[in-house]
């Protein structure tokens, strides 16, 4: 296990390498100078020394070397320097916005927290639906029941987030009028009341991406727990005398959990891509908002660097996937 | 020299394959019509076992109104769908304009039979590219042991890449000089978004079709064919591909209905097609400046992506089962 987990790691590494530098090449490509909104009156050679300052000028292959140091090593010594007050990355020169001239991760730390409070809510509340909805139909299989959820999530993840977004924003915000359409972030949780108004405007963007993501989970329990239930061992626990509850419940959903739950290590980046669509349906001023205004202000750093976050997110769940089937289910054996 | 294999594939391909390989662009209830209606051909099996699943069926009927509305309707309905007529702007539905006007006086349903043309295209557009990219890398890899381990390792890549973000980029990087090299900004951007599509979404074919394949090669109809001096690339046309058809097929009924949303997505998030140029998701991202007041102008594009998007999953289903041996008998 240990020598498949290094593997692992070890190929890890150069892919996200050759991701970084195919991301960083092709926005070589763009057109975007971030001195063009410099009026004219400034002399060249001081639009030469903004440029070094923003760490331009080198060549293409130098800067990209100057980038993948500022994120592996500068940025985590400015985490360390803020979290115990040190002054190890003093001096250096950090990833900067061309937008707002402030290092990048600065906007991603003030970002992040929204977006990881609508991803993660949304993601608990799609296993807590999901998982029950996928043993009962299997459990009652080709039933009314079983059919209904079958045509339910096959709609659920036919309809793409940006239409049922949309869909109730006009049915519960235009129509009913019970939630806001916009979520506000500066709102302050410090009441119940207040927790009420954050719950409340958390309500349609966690839908939105909880539907989608309780439609796959469904369907991978229903297969998983369909599986189980012809094992020999399902027949064993009922020959015994166990309850049919606890055969189902103990038994049977522990066994199904195992694929599942890799499944869900594996659609962690697909619901942070569900959150750049989504938070711009509600204007939740998170990454994925952020990535947008980047690109539509040719803000390259930004984009270069939050592709890569996003990049990083995917070889990470995927390892993690495969390393949780491994320890999780004693079948596997890698070496 | 003499193809047949003496022992037959798993899934026994006749003659009447190779007229469906050469034409697999059509929409998939095309492909599941029987070639030959007199003999019991395979085919004939497939579209009975299809017959079976409702949901395909009514999925397949769904589409093909769908293309059938998007590809004739124009002819029929022969209002301009760029023709503003300020006076009767903002209508709800009428006789005169059945999915009203929007806030220029466009007719919505002319505009919309206009995006769906669109949107079609570049879906299908798209699935063909990313299912020749993925057949071709899935073949090569399978067959020949030497690329094998070269072409997974930039499968693995490709997965790993940060897709949506991705395609944002190449969108914006892309638009414009690609609009200047065609002469035309439509053709430019349609060019742009199915080769975008196309080279980011050929992956799961790939494994699936190089898993296949690898099985295959082990088999004594392949050995057979080998033996008798048949070259790679006459096994890999004769034997390999009319065998790996099925799942090839399948993916390529799924990879419509992705190929459609994503260029949904983009279009919404107003990196897509340019505002005068109506496909659904584009039409989406306008009707939603109106939400407050007329809701319908979002719903309809939305109904109809989800509408295309929800039969060809059915579609994919019930071609899974329909061309899966195993099940076919019951």
């Amino acid at each position: 296990m240990l020598t498949y987990t290094l593997r692992r790691i070890a190929f890890a590494i150069p892919t996200l390498l050759i991701i970084a530098a195919a991301i960083f090449f092709l926005l070589e490509l763009a057109p975007g100078d971030p001195m063009a909104s410099v009026p004219l009156t400034v002399p060249s050679e001081v639009k030469e020394q903004m440029r070094q300052a923003l760490g331009l000028g080198e060549p293409a292959p130098v800067r990209f070397m100057l980038w993948l140091r500022q994120f592996f090593w500068i940025e985590p010594l400015n985490v360390v320097d803020a979290l115990f007050g040190t002054t190890f990355a003093e001096g250096e020169l950090r990833i900067i916005s061309w937008q707002n001239r402030a290092p990048v991760f600065l906007q991603i730390a003030e970002r992040i927290p929204q977006t990881l409070w609508v991803v993660g809510t949304s993601y608990v509340v799609a296993i807590l639906i999901a998982m029950p909805i996928g043993i009962y139909s299997a459990y009652r299989q080709y039933s009314l029941f079983d059919q209904a959820g079958t045509f339910i999530t096959m709609v659920g993840f036919s309809v793409p987030p940006f239409f049922s977004g949309v869909l109730v924003i006009i049915i519960f915000s235009v129509q009913l009028g019970w939630f806001p359409t916009i979520y506000d972030t500066r709102h302050v949780v410090n009441d119940w009341s207040s927790f009420w108004v954050q719950v409340r405007q958390m309500i349609l963007p966690v839908m939105v991406l909880a539907l989608q993501i309780t439609s796959q989970l469904s369907r991978f329990m229903r297969a998983s727990v369909l599986d189980n239930l012809n094992q020999d061992y399902v027949r064993t626990a009922r020959a015994k005398g166990l309850v049919e509850r606890r055969v189902i419940l103990v038994h049977v959903l522990r066994n199904s959990l195992l694929p599942v739950v890799t499944v869900i290590a594996l659609y962690v980046p697909a619901i942070f891509s569900g959150a750049i669509i989504t938070e711009q349906i509600f204007k939740v001023n998170g990454i994925g908002q952020l990535l947008i205004t980047a690109l539509q202000a040719n803000d390259w750093p930004m984009v270069q660097t939050l592709s890569f976050i996003f990049a990083v997110l995917i070889v990470v769940s995927n390892l993690i996937a495969d390393l949780l089937y491994g320890v999780l289910d004693p079948r596997i054996r890698y070496d | 020299m003499t193809e047949r294999s003496a022992t037959e594939p798993v899934t026994p391909v006749g003659t009447d394959a190779q007229v469906v390989v050469a034409s697999h662009e059509p929409g998939p209830e095309a492909m599941a019509v029987p070639v030959d209606p007199g003999a019991r051909s395979q085919w004939r099996d497939v579209w009975d076992q299809f017959r079976t699943h409702k949901g395909a069926l009514i999925g397949a009927a769904v589409f093909a109104g769908i293309c059938l509305v998007v590809l004739l309707g124009p002819y029929l309905w022969d209002l301009d769908p760029t023709k503003t007529d300020i006076r009767n702007k903002n209508q709800g539905s009428t006789f005169a304009h059945p999915m009203g006007t929007d806030q220029l006086g466009r007719d919505i349903f002319a505009r919309m039979m206009m995006g769906g043309r669109i949107s079609l295209a570049v879906g299908l557009t798209a699935m063909g590219l990313s299912i020749l990219l993925g057949t071709l890398v899935g073949v090569l890899a399978g067959y020949f042991k030497r690329l094998d381990g070269l072409l997974m390792r930039l499968t693995d890549l490709f997965l790993a890449l940060p897709i949506l973000p991705l395609l944002l980029v190449l969108v914006v990087l892309f638009r414009e000089p690609l609009a200047a090299a065609f002469g035309s900004q439509e053709v430019g951007i349609f060019v742009l978004m199915v080769t975008a599509i196309g080279i980011t979404s050929w992956m799961q074919t790939a494994r699936i079709v190089r898993g296949d394949v690898l099985a295959l090669k082990e088999r004594e109809f392949v050995l057979a064919a080998r033996s008798i001096g048949t070259p790679a690339r006459r096994i890999i046309s004769r034997h390999m591909l009319p065998n790996v058809l099925s799942p090839i097929m399948v993916s390529a009924t799924l990879g419509i209905a992705t190929a459609i949303i994503t260029e949904s997505t983009l279009s919404f998030l107003g990196l897509g097609f340019p505002p005068d140029f109506p496909t659904w998701g584009r039409l989406l991202n306008d009707g939603v400046a109106y939400l407050q007041l007329y809701p319908m102008r979002a719903v309809w594009p939305g109904l109809a992506i989800s509408a295309v998007v929800l039969s060809i999953n059915y579609v994919g289903d019930g071609l899974r089962d329909a061309l899966d041996p195993r099940i076919r008998g019951r």
